[in-house]
């Protein structure tokens, strides 16, 4: 409450400078040769279309101003001439000339992705992206991090100011070399989103049964937030793109280091064993904060316009095979998750729903099992 | 208007009447009705059949009074223009409505169903996720049939396509003999045209659900067979919905012209119906030319 | 003129209006119609304008609130809908409905019991979409454009929505075609085509544009109720369909939709401007030849909604072009306007005001709209609040501006009574201050990059959208006291002459005030 006092007094106070220090009013003039051409293309049609505002309505005051009846002002009678309306055709169709030739040269430019030195395979999901890097064998998901998720939950009594970063941070940023021209491949596996960081210039739409391409040649280190620029649903606000640019050395030290990592977790995880209840219930949780609650309310209860109840579901703890049929091969309206997630996943992910959120199946599901439905 | 006024009103402005009240009560069921069968709801196609009732009593009601006027001569024949100009931007309405479908299956046949088959500018970035697909049209294979059930052949044009195109056309020409008869106060004419017409039209329909069973049984061809099913049956579908409501209009026409409702002078119930169905003609040849032919 | 006649024919027997509901329910009169459909849009501005409020108060600061994530997105679909085809359209066809027989000397529309069910259809279509607010899964949530497949996830709310577009499309053609069928066949002796009023003619093209389009909006929903109950693929690429594909149906529509939101506009603007500067209007030719020429465009533009959504370079480029050709005839149309002022002897009752704050703002809309037209740029500015502020612009400040414009125009000529001139000028004056709070920094936000749709956004946005929430507020009541002015106009007043207006020209100021209930029996005469 204090803060909205603190700034509604601020914006009263005619904006002090303080506050307009971290105020953009304009265009971002990014970080790619895309961008820069879009900010100048920008400032130049702003400019023309301000300075014809202008004419136009100085014109129309000044006759306002001069031509008002309680000036004594008496009506003209004249109502055409040709030559007038020739002129303010033929002038703002050749300013739109002049216009249409840097923007064809700019958009000729951007279309052409070809010889990428890289690709990234972008798929949009209900409220997540999955990046894939092509030529490099990485793959992972990059969702909204915990901080912001807890904090914009309705009522949340959480101050989204204190948290760094509100809704424009990942778990998994993706991360690209600088200097090296990347085509990013965008498409989506259930509605459409559109991939979208200003620094970069561009936004690309993700469709489902299609790859779209676009490029970007990132000239300087650093992070790059974006968002999803398309409604994809309830948590279309909630789905950011953070893209960490790093010089070519450090690019290829992280993914040497992320299949380093991942190569050390498959060691661990061995579908064949037999696995413990509470070891499947521990790992099941993670699975299903990660996974599941985009859609399904952290406590299993129902999510209006979403999905249904956990809790004492029928499904949930009906006949075992059906629920695995439903988790792997998905609904209608829910993703099958086979493709998505391990055996020890599932397997992990359904012990846990059945003994949870007031659940009480009382048994387990171990991975081998799961792999039979493969 | 006022019947007491010495002058006859140069215009005809009808009393108020209960019909478009009853027809926006009707219309509203017939909706209502609907959305609540497609959600399973137990009573949707009571209140959908409700409503369709009104609509046609609304319909029966509304013409009736339209023709007791007709009849009694209160049109001047500047009424009998609106109800022309009437008339043909309603059908204008109509060709865009079917432009919408025909301009998905342009679509679908020049962008979307080549691209995902891998050709065209976007063709190769579509390989990415559909490898195996190739792109046929019609379309016998799917980029993906989990859902779907594509279908086992193509309905050629040369055999029923051809014999319903026929009948249309010379449909066309016996509705226009029919018009000549009327003008000429040729009423055995008129009526053996009309009565032609309307026969014509309903071996049409008929034919066409011939084609439909030979379809679903013989090729597997349904609306979820893909898009060639999905814009075949959309387009047959709502051109055959409306060759059926011309020839029942038809029909009305031709009793209307056995009770000698029409004169050379007076007869715009009979051209605004043959209009409409040189219209559905007309959408006959697209269909036969982009679906079935080419 | 025939104003004498008029008077007299007043004076003989005619029925009058009958009594009780009866008189609303079965009407044939255009002016009962008319009024029916004004007041009509005028509730349904007030519940879209209810949503839009509560939309602000969301995004009043950062952090959720007072609303789920998909009451939200509910909350912006259905004001999208109930704005635009409850309140700016159904307001268009009221003001067609009242005034065309009357601009051009006829004694009712030509089609007088087809236009009592075109009005009688919309609140029903407005029952079906607004009882979805009370469904179990809410109200549709995927946004006015209903893109394929989020749209395919609506719930039980699916049906009503797809089914209220097909009511409402139905509305309006026929009502359109109604009003085609009165100009071409009603015009008083004389009146030709180059002497009608610009109100008329742009509603000659509007209604041009209703019939050719709206057919394709019921097309398009039509496959998506197929897509999701009888199993076709039209928009699904498992089937060989394409999502995108939706998208070019739906804005061949849309596009021409914006201008069907427009172009009366532009008519009551080019009405009002000559009464007040004294002065016949400016090029009334070329200001024919113009909105021909934007309706003409607008079926070749559509694609520049979709810029992002991958099309070949070839398409972009023409659609881009197309888009910004658009400028020129809609600059013709503001040349002319300003032309028309120029050494006119000019006063500024609120039509006046309204009809300048239109000229203003609306171009400023149109550059925003024309910044978007440039493709490179638009891979920055799609989908974000620079649009909203875009449309917004030419929506509020254009349509709706130039519909409280035509308001005061007429309204005495509707009651008989002047309405409250004092408060009419505050009404103008508060609104067009807040609407501008409201709506500029808008442009802010979406540079600096917030996307639309969304209910919360990063702390950064939240000084502008603190200040566009209190426009929002202010805004909204200020409409408050448009409603206070017309109550107050209909119940009595300072008695208003026939003319009205010292400048006034045309045929609606040759009838008596308030205007009588069957207008002219015997047309008159144009020399
Ligand atoms: C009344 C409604 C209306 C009107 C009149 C317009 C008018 C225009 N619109 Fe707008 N538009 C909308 C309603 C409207 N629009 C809506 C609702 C949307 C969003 C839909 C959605 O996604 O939900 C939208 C979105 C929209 C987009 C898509 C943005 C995006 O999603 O990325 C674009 C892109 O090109 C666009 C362009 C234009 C152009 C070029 C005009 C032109 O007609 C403007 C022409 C006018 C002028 C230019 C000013 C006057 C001219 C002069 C003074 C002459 C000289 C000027 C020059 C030579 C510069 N509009
Ligand atoms: C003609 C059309 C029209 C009109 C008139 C308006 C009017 C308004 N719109 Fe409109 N709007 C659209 C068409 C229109 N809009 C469209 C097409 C969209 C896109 C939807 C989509 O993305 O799908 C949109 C989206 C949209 C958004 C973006 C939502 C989002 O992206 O999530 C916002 C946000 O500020 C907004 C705000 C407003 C406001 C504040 C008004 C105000 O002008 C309203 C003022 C009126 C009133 C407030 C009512 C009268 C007063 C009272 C009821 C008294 C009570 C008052 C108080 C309690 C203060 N609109
Ligand atoms: C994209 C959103 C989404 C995600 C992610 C999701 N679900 Fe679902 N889930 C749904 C929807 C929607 C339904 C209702 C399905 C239907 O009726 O077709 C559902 C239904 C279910 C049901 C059946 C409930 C019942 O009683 O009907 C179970 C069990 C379930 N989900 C488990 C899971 C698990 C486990 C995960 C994670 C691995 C998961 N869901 C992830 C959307 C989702
Ligand atoms: Cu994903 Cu919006
Ligand atoms: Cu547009």
């Amino acid at each position: 409450m204090k803060s909205i006092l603190h700034r509604l007094l601020l914006i009263v106070g005619f904006m002090p400078t303080a506050a307009l220090a971290d105020w953009q009013l304009n265009l971002t003039r990014g970080v790619t040769s895309i961008s820069r051409n879009a900010y100048d293309l920008h400032m130049l049609v702003l400019w023309v279309c301000t300075i014809i505002g202008v004419v136009v309505f100085s014109v129309m005051f000044w006759s306002i101003f001069h031509h008002r009846k309680s000036r004594g002002a008496q009506a003209a009678h004249f109502h055409e001439s040709t030559t007038v309306e020739v002129i303010w055709t033929l002038v703002p169709f050749l300013i739109l000339v002049g216009l249409a030739v840097p923007a064809t040269r700019a958009l000729i430019h951007i279309e052409d992705a070809a010889d990428a030195d890289m690709s990234i395979l972008i798929t949009g999901y209900q409220w997540k992206w999955h990046y894939k890097y092509l030529e490099d064998d990485v793959e992972f998901f990059s969702k909204l991090d915990q901080d912001s998720n807890r904090a914009r939950m309705l009522g949340s009594g959480e101050d989204p100011a204190s948290v760094e970063n509100y809704l424009l941070e990942v778990d998994n940023p993706v991360v690209i070399p600088v200097g090296k021209k990347v085509r990013f491949l965008t498409t989506a596996n259930d509605v459409i989103h559109a991939w979208w960081v200003p620094a970069l210039g561009f936004k690309r739409d993700a469709i489902p049964g299609f790859v779209n391409e676009s490029w970007a040649l990132v000239e300087e280190p650093g992070i790059y937030r974006g968002q999803c620029a398309e409604l994809c649903g309830r948590d279309h606000g909630f789905m950011p793109i953070v893209v960490d640019a790093r010089p070519p050395e450090a690019y290829a030290a992280w993914v040497a280091e992320f299949k380093a990592k991942r190569a050390a977790a498959a060691l661990k995880q061995d579908p064949k064993r037999a696995w413990a209840r509470e070891e499947l219930v521990t790992h099941g949780a993670e699975v299903y904060a990660a996974r599941c609650s985009d859609c399904h309310a952290a406590d299993g209860s129902a999510v209006n316009g979403s999905a249904p109840s956990l809790a004492g579901g029928e499904v949930v703890l009906g006949a075992m095979d059906d629920l695995i049929d439903l988790v792997m091969f998905g609904t209608g309206e829910m993703h099958a998750f086979g493709g998505q997630l391990s055996d020890i996943d599932i397997a992990a992910v359904i012990t846990f729903a059945r003994n949870s959120f007031g659940n009480n199946a009382g048994d387990d599901l171990q991975p081998v099992k799961v792999a039979e439905f493969r | 208007m006022a019947s007491s006024n010495t002058q006859t009103p140069a215009y005809y402005v009808p009393d108020s009447s209960i019909w478009p009240i009853v027809g926006a009560v009707g219309l509203f069921l017939t909706a209502f009705g609907f959305a609540n069968s497609l959600n399973h709801h137990a009573n949707g196609m009571t209140i959908m059949n409700v409503g369709l009732v009104v609509m046609l009593v609304m319909i029966w009601g509304w013409f009736s009074d339209v023709i007791s006027e007709s009849v009694a001569g209160k049109y001047s024949p500047q009424v009998d223009i609106s109800f022309r100009w009437g008339m043909i931007w309603f059908i204008v309405s109509e060709v865009m409505f079917f432009a919408a479908f025909f301009g998905a299956l342009f679509y679908a046949r020049q962008f979307s169903v080549p691209w995902l088959g891998g050709d065209g500018s976007k063709g190769p970035l579509q390989e990415l996720i559909w490898p195996a697909f190739d792109a046929t049209w019609p379309l016998l294979q799917l980029p993906d049939a989990t859902h779907l059930e594509p279908a086992a052949g193509v309905i050629g044009p040369w055999g029923l396509p051809l014999i319903n195109t026929l009948i249309l056309l010379t449909s066309g020409a016996t509705v226009t003999w029919a018009h000549h008869a009327l003008l000429h106060e040729d009423r055995r004419g008129l009526i053996a045209g009309l009565a032609l017409t309307v026969t014509l039209g309903f071996i049409f329909v008929y034919l066409q659900i011939l084609e439909y069973g030979h379809a679903m049984h013989e090729y597997h061809l349904t609306m979820a067979s893909g898009i060639y099913g999905a814009t075949f049956f959309m387009l047959t579908g709502f051109h055959g919905f409306h060759v059926t409501l011309g020839a029942i209009m038809l029909t009305v026409i031709l009793a209307r012209a056995i009770w000698g409702h029409f004169s050379p002078q007076n007869h715009f119930a009979f051209e605004a119906v043959a209009w409409y169905w040189h219209f559905v003609d007309v959408v006959w040849l697209g269909l036969f030319i982009f679906v079935y032919w080419l | 003129m025939s104003h004498a006649a008029a008077h007299a024919d007043h004076h003989e027997h005619h029925h009058g209006p009958a009594k009780g509901i009866g008189r609303w329910l079965y009407t044939t009169n255009h002016k009962d119609i008319g009024t029916m459909y004004m007041v009509f849009a005028l509730i349904m501005f007030f519940i879209g304008g209810a949503m839009a409020m509560v939309i602000r108060a969301e995004l009043f600061q950062p952090g959720l609130q007072l609303v789920d994530p998909q009451f939200f997105n509910s909350m912006t679909t259905m004001h999208a809908l109930v704005m635009i085809f409850g309140a700016v359209m159904p307001a268009f066809v009221g003001l067609a409905n009242w005034m065309v027989p009357v601009m051009i000397g006829a004694p009712d529309m030509a089609l007088p019991r087809l236009n009592n069910w075109s009005f009688w259809i919309m609140p029903f279509a407005f029952l079906l979409l607004l009882s979805t607010l009370f469904l179990p899964g809410g109200a549709p949530a995927g946004g006015w454009t209903m893109y394929a497949p989020l749209v395919l996830q609506t719930g039980e709310a699916f049906p009503f929505l797809i089914l209220a577009v097909h009511m409402m499309g139905i509305s309006s053609v026929l009502g359109a075609i109604n009003i085609i069928a009165t100009i071409f066949n009603m015009r008083a002796p004389g009146l030709t085509y180059m002497k009608l009023p610009l109100f008329v003619w742009t509603w000659i093209i509007t209604a041009f544009l209703l019939i050719t389009s709206i057919p394709v909006l019921a097309g398009a929903v039509t496959m998506l109720l197929t897509d999701k109950y009888f199993g076709t693929s039209f928009f699904n690429a498992a089937g060989g369909g394409d999502p995108v594909m939706f998208q070019h149906i739906f804005w061949f529509f849309g596009h021409p939709e914006v201008y069907i939101m427009i172009l009366p506009a532009f008519g009551i603007v080019s009405a009002i401007i000559p009464t007040f500067a004294r002065k016949p209007l400016f090029g009334y030719e070329s200001m024919v030849y113009a909105t021909a020429s934007i309706a003409f465009l607008s079926f070749i533009v559509w694609a520049h909604h979709m810029f992002t959504v991958g099309m070949p370079l070839a398409g972009e480029l023409f659609f881009m072009y197309t888009t910004v050709l658009i400028a020129v005839p809609t600059g013709v149309k503001v040349f002319n306007w300003v032309a028309t002022m120029w050494r006119g002897s000019m006063t500024f009752e609120t039509p006046m005001l309204f009809a300048l704050g239109f000229v203003v703002l609306f171009t400023i809309g149109g550059f925003s709209g024309l910044m978007l037209g440039v493709t490179p740029v638009d891979f920055q500015y799609h989908d974000t609040y620079f649009v909203v502020a875009h449309f917004h612009y030419v929506l509020v400040t254009g349509a709706v501006f130039s519909i409280m414009a035509a308001t005061y125009y007429w309204l005495p000529k509707w009651t008989g009574h002047m309405y409250d001139e004092r408060l009419g000028k505050l009404h103008f004056w508060s609104s067009v201050i807040t609407v501008n709070i409201l709506f500029f920094p808008q442009h802010f936000l979406g540079l600096a990059g917030m996307p639309r749709r969304i209910p919360d956004y990063a702390v950064q946005f939240t000084d502008f959208n603190m200040i566009s929430s209190i426009g929002g507020f202010a805004f909204g009541l200020s409409q408050l006291l448009f409603l206070a002015v017309v109550i107050k106009c209909v119940r009595g007043g300072e008695k208003a002459t026939d003319r009205v207006w010292e400048g006034a020209e045309g045929l609606e100021w040759t009838l008596p005030s308030p205007a009588p209930y069957h207008s002219f029996t015997t047309p008159p005469i144009v020399r």
